[in-house]
């Protein structure tokens, strides 16, 4: 008969539903929103946007060093935030480290989940030895800071993207292990889900359609935010030297760049990357706070 | 409560030793550090034999062994640079970093139990929000930048406080302290702030959150039934119980402070410990680095311990147990 | 007895809205009844309802995103609904009180029993602090307590359910208020133990001429109790009477349906009666009566019209377009 019989697709519902209602109505969260995708677009398309590869020894000239951001003395509009100690425009550098500081950020926050979601429901849903020694292992973890387990880790690995992602998922995946645990123990016990094994329905189906869909909320508030922590982590340890390699620079390594001539005065070096995570980490958390108010069970 | 405690006792000494296992292995993947004891024109000879005066021919197991026997017995090693006892280096060093983390976290508490509590009582008013927003961006920068910028801004630019290193020491009680003058502690304040700004944003953030929480409770609404001034209420009703949760953060905040001062000592060159595991990390001397760990991981165990403990005291439906 | 002149409390057309994403929520739409001093008033409905929400208006204690829409509420002369906070805290606890459901809540668990009974003293008296322990203690014997000056010192988590209640009902009590609210204390508790604490409060308020509203879901412990009942349903009064006559001869179907539900009145009978159907979503009410479409006496009119609350010249009201025959 008449269109209108047909039922509103997912993303209608989600339309008129009281989550975008909200967000319509959150100056942060459009805030947050707005900066996480400009700096998806500048990152992705970034590198057609700026005129020079910083990491293309060929289009640096030394001679170029130095120069302040162009609204200083002897700054040009060619190299709108000033060049560092080998010429390289500062812009383009973020640009370009920016892409190393979100991917690595987004990668281990995926690494992190699956490897830590699985362990979760593993440990949840069959229980005993093995339940209790990946919840040790998690408790062990948990009482020391992640940034000394990721240092720690580093020094022990060496540079390099891969062995920062690696440190990260060791101590990312632990807190998605414990609240995948929880959920998964809660929904273990109730009867729809005891009815399915009865019934004969395979383990692995059960985990899916039943436990998976109760975790999806608080999952999603954590991993929002975990974005952000490692981009910070990161930051912190490529600026020790124990992070990314020179050869490609991350945020945090442009500041570590910056930080032997701050005492001369050359500050721009340092100040806009940081800058750069400070605003990518904000509008990260911006949107956290706002998912993490919006999705937990209110009490009425 | 007894029983309770020796459990909780065994449960930190099984930690020491899995970290004390994991540390070593871990070590063990960062090479041969034989060639940094012997000059370097050594013969093959002298290296062999210098590896088997440190033991380091023997097996892994071995290696443990004699590590673990050590380590009970107090002997962690000497550095490899520094030609000391390991443990000595970081006992000197630890005033320092103990003199910034102490700093800070006494200003972190003192500004965000007043800025939370009010948050989390008024949370629609317009200071509540900026509060917060400003605690996000608290949360949101890299501490070490931070600190790069208050050195740029208040030691290079207005020439108001130095910008590295450690001020006049004098020794108090056998520690040496920087706090008896105020050119000491003129050098320990960037550092101090530097620190303390990350963990007000996050304790600010948990109090409010904790004072919403507890301003629901049922007790709350009772105690303004009974007719109590709005001022009592928060204060009596909803600090205290808002305040227990806290104990638990104060322990993982010492913690996380311990942690990123080993940054802020780096970008200030202040002495401390971080500033130690820093240095080693580069020059590749292991036993120091091993030494860091497992007085890190001691104290985190011990701090641990005692917020049970002082859980265990305060809130009073614990003790029936 | 009971004066009919100079109520002690006067409540008229109290609407308590709730607007949420969902809806506005009416909790209460429209409530009035009169309150005498010292007497026993219940307040009856349905589970999950806007019973409390008449209670807490009268406290002033609605909070967002509910708030007094509507109505005067006014108490020994002062109009309640104009004062400001500060000065409902005035009258809160030393004039009106109010009990709460679960006493594990309702009580702080960091601190003693004894420092929250006291708190009311050190609020509303001026008395020394060797004398409000004093009283405290009294207090706690007259709760039926068992050594009073040993358990000043113990924590709510120490005490049972039924204890616990009974400190809540001194702590109430201690200040001497006019009137006291009772909302669903007894719901919590067990059947056993729901009889005494009835007593008790019975006790406590005769004792000291004090008002009662009692709020609750349990019309059997209120036709025990009240002097007069209001039957709410869907935050609207149905029926309004001395508990005598509407016990015995109720007028609005509703009422009908609650008495036949209680197990005593059916000795001998093999099955329960049920009032059919559900409450409705109180966000979507129907036009017209909201009691008709579960009415087994419902016409046409009824599910047009809404019925007005009508008092005839006993006191007796109702709110229906085709009461029950007055046997009373």
């Amino acid at each position: 008969m008449a269109a209108d019989t047909r039922e509103p697709s997912v993303f209608q519902r989600f339309m008129v539903s009281e989550l975008a209602h909200n967000w319509r109505r959150s100056a942060s969260a459009i805030a947050g929103t707005v900066i996480i995708i400009s700096f998806i677009v500048l990152v992705t398309a970034g590198p057609y946007l700026t005129a020079q590869n910083p990491y293309d020894v060929r289009q640096l000239d030394i001679m170029e060093a130095f120069k302040p951001p162009v609204w200083l003395e002897g700054g040009t509009a060619q190299y709108l935030l000033g060049t560092d100690q080998q010429g390289r425009d500062v812009w383009a550098s973020i640009v370009y480290g920016s892409r190393i500081s979100l991917f690595i950020g987004l990668v281990a926050m995926l690494g992190s989940v699956l490897i830590g979601a699985t362990l979760g429901l593993i440990a949840g849903y069959y229980g005993g030895k093995l339940d209790a020694i990946i919840m040790r292992i998690a408790d062990i973890q948990l009482s020391f800071p992640s940034v000394l387990i990721a240092l720690f880790l580093m020094s022990a690995f060496g540079t390099g993207v891969d062995k920062v992602l690696i440190a990260l998922i060791s101590v990312g995946w632990v807190v998605y292990a414990r609240t995948v645990r929880g959920a998964t123990l809660r929904e273990k016990s109730r009867e729809y889900v005891q009815a399915a094994r009865v019934s004969g329905l395979p383990n692995s189906k059960i985990i899916f359609k039943h436990v998976l869909p109760n975790v999806l909320t608080p999952l999603i508030v954590i991993a929002t935010i975990q974005v952000g922590t490692f981009i910070l982590i990161e930051a912190s340890l490529s600026f020790l030297g124990v992070g990314v390699p020179i050869t490609q620079p991350s945020l945090g390594l442009l500041i570590k760049n910056g930080f032997d001539v701050l005492f001369s005065g050359l500050w721009w070096i340092s100040v806009f990357p940081g800058l750069f995570i400070m605003l990518i980490v904000f509008g990260i958390n911006l949107l956290g706070d706002f998912l993490r108010d919006e999705l937990n069970p209110r009490l009425k | 409560m007894f029983g309770y405690l020796i459990k909780r006792f065994i449960q930190m000494i099984f930690v020491l030793w899995i970290v004390s296992v994991l540390v070593f292995v871990m070590m063990s993947f960062t090479g041969d550090p034989t060639y940094m004891m012997v000059p370097l024109d050594a013969t093959d000879e002298q290296i062999e034999q210098a590896r088997r005066i440190l033991g380091l021919d023997q097996s892994h197991l071995v290696q443990y062994w004699r590590f673990l026997g050590n380590l009970l017995q107090g002997d962690f090693g000497r550095s490899f640079v520094f030609r000391q006892p390991a443990l000595q280096l970081i006992m000197e060093r630890l005033p320092a970093t103990l003199e910034i983390v102490v700093l800070a976290m006494i200003m972190a508490l003192t500004l965000a139990i007043p800025l939370g509590v009010y948050a989390g009582a008024y949370p629609q008013r317009a200071g509540s929000r900026a509060l917060m927003a400003g605690s996000l961006v608290g949360i949101s920068l890299p501490g070490f930048w931070l600190g790069m910028v208050l050195i740029f801004i208040f030691a290079v630019k207005l020439q108001i406080f130095p910008s590295s290193g450690r001020g006049p020491t004098t020794v108090i009680w056998g520690i040496r302290t920087s706090l008896t003058s105020w050119e000491g502690f003129k050098h320990l304040i960037l550092p101090a702030i530097t620190l303390s700004v990350g963990t007000l944003a996050i304790l600010m953030r948990i109090i409010r959150a904790e004072m919403m929480e507890v301003l629901r409770q049922d007790y709350v609404k009772f105690a303004r039934a009974k007719g109590a001034a709005n001022r009592v209420v928060l204060f009596k009703h909803g600090l205290k119980n808002a305040l227990i949760p806290l104990i638990t953060v104060f322990g993982l905040m010492l913690g996380d402070l311990i942690a990123f001062a080993t940054l802020t000592e780096t970008i200030f060159a202040w002495p401390g410990i971080g500033k130690l595991l820093v240095d080693s990390i580069y020059s590749g001397d292991r036993t120091v680095i091993v030494v860091y760990l497992m007085f890190v991981a001691f104290l985190f165990v011990m701090v641990n311990f005692l917020v049970d403990v002082a859980y265990a005291l305060i809130d009073p439906r614990i003790k029936v147990a | 007895m009971v004066e009919r002149d100079a109520p002690l409390l006067s409540v008229r057309g109290l609407k308590t809205w709730f607007h949420t994403f969902g809806g506005v929520v009416k909790a209460v739409d429209g409530v009035s009844f009169d309150l005498a001093p010292g007497e026993i008033l219940g307040i009856v409905g349905e589970s999950g309802g806007g019973k409390s929400m008449v209670g807490f208006s009268i406290m002033g204690l609605i909070d967002r995103p509910g708030r007094i829409e509507a109505g005067e509420i006014v108490f020994d002369g002062r109009e309640l609904t104009k004062l400001d906070d500060e000065a409902m805290q005035g009258i809160r606890g030393r004039q009106i009180a109010m009990i709460f459901q679960d006493p594990m809540t309702a009580l702080n668990p960091l601190y003693t029993i004894g420092n929250q009974l006291e708190e009311m003293l050190t609020l509303h008296t001026d008395l020394g602090p060797e004398a409000r322990r004093v009283r405290c203690i009294e207090m706690l014997t007259e709760v039926g307590i068992p050594q009073p000056e040993d358990r000043l010192n113990a924590y709510p988590h120490q005490f049972s359910g039924g204890m616990r209640q009974r400190v809540v009902i001194a702590i109430a009590m201690i200040a001497g208020p006019r009137l006291l609210i009772a909302d669903e204390p007894t719901t919590a508790l067990d059947v056993t133990i729901q009889a005494q604490l009835l007593r008790l409060m019975k006790a406590q308020v005769e004792q000291r001429r004090t008002a009662l509203i009692l709020i609750t879901h349990d019309l059997a412990a209120v036709s025990q109790m009240a002097d007069r009942i209001v039957v709410l349903y869907c935050g609207r009064v149905v029926e309004i009477g001395s508990t005598a006559a509407l016990i015995a001869g109720p007028r609005h179907p509703y009422t009908r349906g609650l008495l036949d539900s209680i197990p005593a009145n059916h000795q001998g009978r093999s099955r329960l009666p049920q009032i059919p159907g559900t409450v409705p979503d109180i966000r979507k009410l129907p036009v017209g009566c909201s009691f008709a479409p579960r009415c087994p006496r419902a016409e046409p009119r009824c599910h047009a019209d809404a019925p007005m609350l009508v008092t005839d010249r006993t006191g007796r009201a109702y709110a229906c377009h085709f009461p029950l025959e007055d046997t009373a």
